[in-house]
């Protein structure tokens, strides 16, 4: 970029700079402002994103016992202590069935609210408000309320009694727990992915249905063939957001489940949670974090990848 | 798919619209006619849906059980200022990342885009030793800052560069020829014109902030310095059992601002959020 600075006109200008020009051209000026502008971002990332990354690795090598003072250096023993821990397994597992079942569901249900709003039909505004209204009301609050409903004598019961079914325990069952943290937290957030594939469809050219029609499509051939092509890079996009978001569950897990029964709803990031700061397991709290950060890696490279795939057009 | 339908078509679409609206609806119902109900009636069955006498008193519980207005105001001034600082941040990075040329300038993007793959989760430990060194647990400063630096502004200056990139760049370069510097063309040209892509960022932000639940519960200790989604839980009997009518009171307190702000403005909302997303 320099290189432009001392042509003029294609002709080459002197190697030594010319005195009289001042050395505060627009240029310069410019890439100083660029500079300056970004400068907050840019040490934010450094000092908030690129620095505590590194230092969890280091912490990751370390014993670090805050109520005992204790700093030591220990290499890869709390690697080690993954293969060995009993709980891993099982968190995992947990990990995993959430993000499935909160993908399938929430882009199932999202892309199915998207449709019926997408038909001609009065009042669909309405009910892409209500639809959507979750969204904005406070996590905690709306976890709360959810776990006030799932009691075994709370308001979902309550509302299965009258239609004759006697529900379960729903958050202290092995099995119901992990649907119902799911479920809370599809109806919670579906709304963002239903306006997100909203958007899409109506960017769909009316013209390639009417040409199926003619062809004598049937409406389901036609979902398939015409509408998932045609949105399918919002359906990916959606599908990074989700997965991405679904291993940062946190604040439903400890408001609902607080993990349990036993460790069928410990997630990730709340074991990590337990690990570091209730039994101030610091040196394992930060290697639980680097099995986190390398699944987030994987699973969005993976995504990128399959994107070749599937991913029908680019805009 | 924008087809007419016959009227049978469209009833049979309403019923299905109804009965999946229910989940989303009736929570939130439930939520504020419990509050206003006696312990006693909360549990009864068959279930009330409205509360036979309403009354108050869980929302007067709520004030007397912990620094509930002292909590508002911290959840409501930190988000603010979240809010105004991200904008700020993301603005200016945006706008650099979009409109000049900087050497280096693709390296520093990438530098400050790891931000997105990288969730605050995964540095937490280590952010909470770095404040914890600076003497900083305990204070606001760690929910402030690092929202407004760190990785949650990261999605902010990365749509507000793609907004810049997509303006036509004329009315720029006509300020520039008129003398303009390149600050007073930032916010004097391009800044009012990206209008919408800082209404969907503000909005995104305030709510990230407004939901944030782990970061408060790791940095905060003291009760008159908490934030709302972490005083919603302290609401507990002796035997550690949820009080679930003030509960669902300071619930109500927390969700309807929102709410009500929502349904004034859910055009903007909904479609801010729609844009912002297919941006990114």
């Amino acid at each position: 970029m320099s290189q432009t600075d001392t042509t003029v006109g294609g002709v080459e200008a002197p190697p030594t700079r010319d005195r009289s020009r001042p050395y505060w051209t627009s240029r310069r000026r410019d890439q100083l402002t660029g500079y300056l502008f970004i400068a907050p971002q840019l040490l934010g990332s450094l000092v908030f994103v690129i620095l505590p990354l590194i230092l969890v690795v280091w912490y990751s090598l370390h014993e670090w016992n805050v109520l005992a003072g204790t700093f030591e250096f220990v290499g890869t023993e709390n690697y080690a202590n993954l293969a060995d821990d009993t709980n891993l397994g099982s968190v995992l597992r947990a990990t995993g069935l959430f993000s499935v079942g909160l993908v399938v569901f929430n882009l199932g249900l999202a892309l199915l609210l998207a449709v019926l709003l997408n038909q001609k039909l009065r009042g669909t505004i309405v009910f892409r408000t209500l639809f959507f209204s979750p969204v904005v009301v406070s996590l905690v609050a709306w976890t709360i309320v959810w776990g006030f409903l799932l009691q075994d004598n709370g308001g979902v019961n309550g509302l299965l009694d009258t239609v004759g079914v006697d529900g379960p325990n729903w958050l202290r069952g092995e099995g119901t727990a992990m649907f119902s943290v799911v479920v809370v937290q599809v109806f919670k957030n579906v709304g963002l992915n239903m306006v997100l594939f909203l958007a899409a469809l109506q960017g769909v050219p009316a013209e390639l249905y009417e040409a199926a029609e003619v062809d004598g499509a049937s409406r389901l051939r036609q979902f398939w063939r015409i509408t998932v092509p045609m949105i399918s890079p919002t359906i990916l996009l959606t599908s990074i957001i989700t997965v991405v978001g679904s291993l940062q569950v946190f604040a439903q897990i400890a408001v609902l489940t607080q993990g349990g029964p036993g460790t069928s709803t410990t997630v990730l990031v709340y074991y990590l949670y337990q690990q570091a700061f209730q039994f101030h397991h610091f040196g394992y709290g930060a290697t639980l974090s680097i099995v986190l950060f390398v699944i987030v890696l994987a699973l969005t490279v993976l995504q990128w990848q399959m994107r070749k795939r599937w991913v029908h057009h680019e805009s | 798919m924008n087809r007419d339908l016959s009227p049978r078509t469209k009833l049979v679409l309403y019923g299905v619209l109804l009965v999946l609206a229910i989940p989303f609806v009736f929570p939130t119902w439930w939520m504020v006619t419990s509050s206003l109900k006696p312990i006693a009636d909360i549990f009864s069955f068959p279930p009330q849906l409205l509360p036979t006498s309403p009354k108050l008193d869980a929302y007067q519980r709520v004030f007397e059980l912990q620094p509930f207005g002292q909590q508002y105001l911290n959840s409501l001034y930190i988000a603010l200022v979240v809010t105004v600082g991200t904008l700020a941040v993301a603005a200016l990075s945006g706008y650099a990342f979009a409109r000049i040329r900087f050497r280096g300038q693709n390296v520093l993007f990438l530098v400050i885009l790891a931000g997105l793959l990288i969730p605050s989760e995964v540095t937490i430990v280590p952010l909470f030793q770095m404040f914890f060194k600076l003497g900083l647990v305990d204070t606001h400063w760690p929910l402030i800052l690092v929202p407004i630096l760190g990785a949650p502004s990261v999605l902010a200056t990365f749509i507000m560069r793609q907004f810049f990139i997509s303006l036509p760049g004329e009315l720029e370069e006509a300020a520039r020829v008129d003398g303009l510097g390149r600050f007073a063309t930032f916010s004097k040209i391009a800044l009012p014109l990206s209008r919408p892509a800082l209404g969907a960022v503000a909005i995104f932000t305030f709510l990230h902030s407004w939901n944030l639940y782990l970061e408060p519960i790791v940095f905060l200790s003291s009760p008159e310095k908490f934030t709302l989604p972490q005083a919603l839980t302290q609401f507990v009997d002796a035997y550690g059992g949820p009080m679930w009518n003030v509960q669902l009171a300071a619930a109500s307190m927390t969700a309807l601002p929102v709410l009500v702000v929502f349904v004034i403005a859910q055009k903007q909302f909904v479609e801010g959020l729609a844009h912002t997303g297919l941006k990114g």
